[in-house]
């Protein structure tokens, strides 16, 4: 899922200066799970926001809905009747539900409360790690399900590096060097010579290197 | 044992602290609450084994909230006692409307009376 962060209060505050009727707007996807962005957060933020504002005696309206998802048209249109009612809306989606919301509403600001992160997932209740970088050309299978190329500080497809040491990183103690993790489980499964197989270079025009990225299903397409 | 405690101590019942989240602390401060309290039973001595370990949690997220909201942390605490002592209970709620009152009332209350 999309991993993301709550921006700092006072950033938002800053964003919504000058706004009186704001509607605060949650999304049941992939923020919901990772606990940035759900209706439970809505109603945290909008505290919040009720809170900063009536503490410098200034009046403000907060109404909270959570949409199904903000990244897709059929859920985004559920605002359409209320969108103009407000100055502005806050938008606790990942960096997709902003933008979608203004390309449906042209007129309407959104602003982003929260900041993506990465792609990932829980590695314990409270804890999540990346574990994609959405490259756009799978390579895993080299490696027996684990990416370098999100995994590793500096993407090496041909790792370790010199900075690897007792199973860690040199960037910090608390990352897992995923070369040292490949090579072990290689030598586990007694396949350590898959490695010294010569692959082409991989294709990065899939990546983010090609421009912003589309992906049509003419099957689906209506 | 018919301890008396400050009157302007307003007592709501949960059946366990692990079922107070953050929005109902939040809410009393902005409804205008000069602090608010959680009574927990000990650490390690939960009936549900973590609820006082998550509302602890839960607290220490408001003070940290309070804090980046510019409002004083220490109007949000979390107490830890069993049910059988009536006189802590007593003496928490002392201690607790005295730190208030040090404080003062809350500037969310202020602004809105004016």
């Amino acid at each position: 899922m999309i991993i993301a962060d709550r921006k700092p209060i006072d950033e938002i505050l800053d964003m919504i200066k000058g706004c009186n009727k704001i509607l605060v707007l949650g999304c049941k996807g992939c923020v919901t799970v990772c606990n940035v962005g759900g209706s439970k957060e809505v109603g945290i933020l909008a505290s919040s926001l009720k809170i900063a504002r009536k503490k410098e005696g200034l009046s403000v309206e907060i109404d909270e809905k959570t949409l199904e998802r903000q990244c897709d048209p059929e859920y985004t249109d559920q605002i359409k009747d209320i969108v103009d009612n407000y100055d502005a809306v806050i938008s606790m989606a990942c960096g997709v539900g902003p933008q979608f919301l203004s390309e449906a509403y042209p007129n309407q600001r959104f602003l982003p409360a929260v900041n993506t992160t990465f792609f990932g997932g829980a590695v314990q209740h409270g804890i999540w790690a990346e574990r994609c970088a959405g490259c756009g050309t799978c390579i895993i299978h080299y490696f027996d399900g684990m990416c370098p190329v999100a995994r590793c500080s500096k993407s090496m497809l041909n790792g370790p590096c010199g900075g690897s040491a007792k199973g860690k990183c040199e960037i910090s103690k608390d990352v897992d060097c995923v070369w040292d993790m490949i090579v072990r489980k290689k030598i586990e499964q007694g396949r350590l010579e898959d490695l010294l197989e010569v692959k082409p270079a991989k294709d990065w025009h899939t990546a983010r290197d090609g421009g912003p990225r589309k992906s049509v299903r003419e099957e689906l397409v209506q | 044992m018919r301890l008396s405690y400050p009157s302007n101590v307003k007592v709501i019942q949960v059946p366990c602290t692990g079922r107070i989240d953050i929005i109902h602390l939040l809410k009393a401060i902005e409804d205008g609450a000069d602090g608010v309290y959680v009574a927990g039973c000990r650490e390690g001595e939960c009936h549900y084994l973590t609820g006082n370990l998550k509302a602890k949690k839960r607290v220490q997220y408001v003070k940290n909230l309070l804090d980046e909201l510019g409002l004083e942390p220490e109007r949000v605490e979390m107490f830890n006692l069993s049910a059988g002592e009536g006189p802590r209970f007593a003496e928490i709620a002392v201690e607790m409307v005295k730190r208030i009152k040090e404080l003062g009332p809350s500037p969310v209350k202020i602004k809105k009376a004016a």
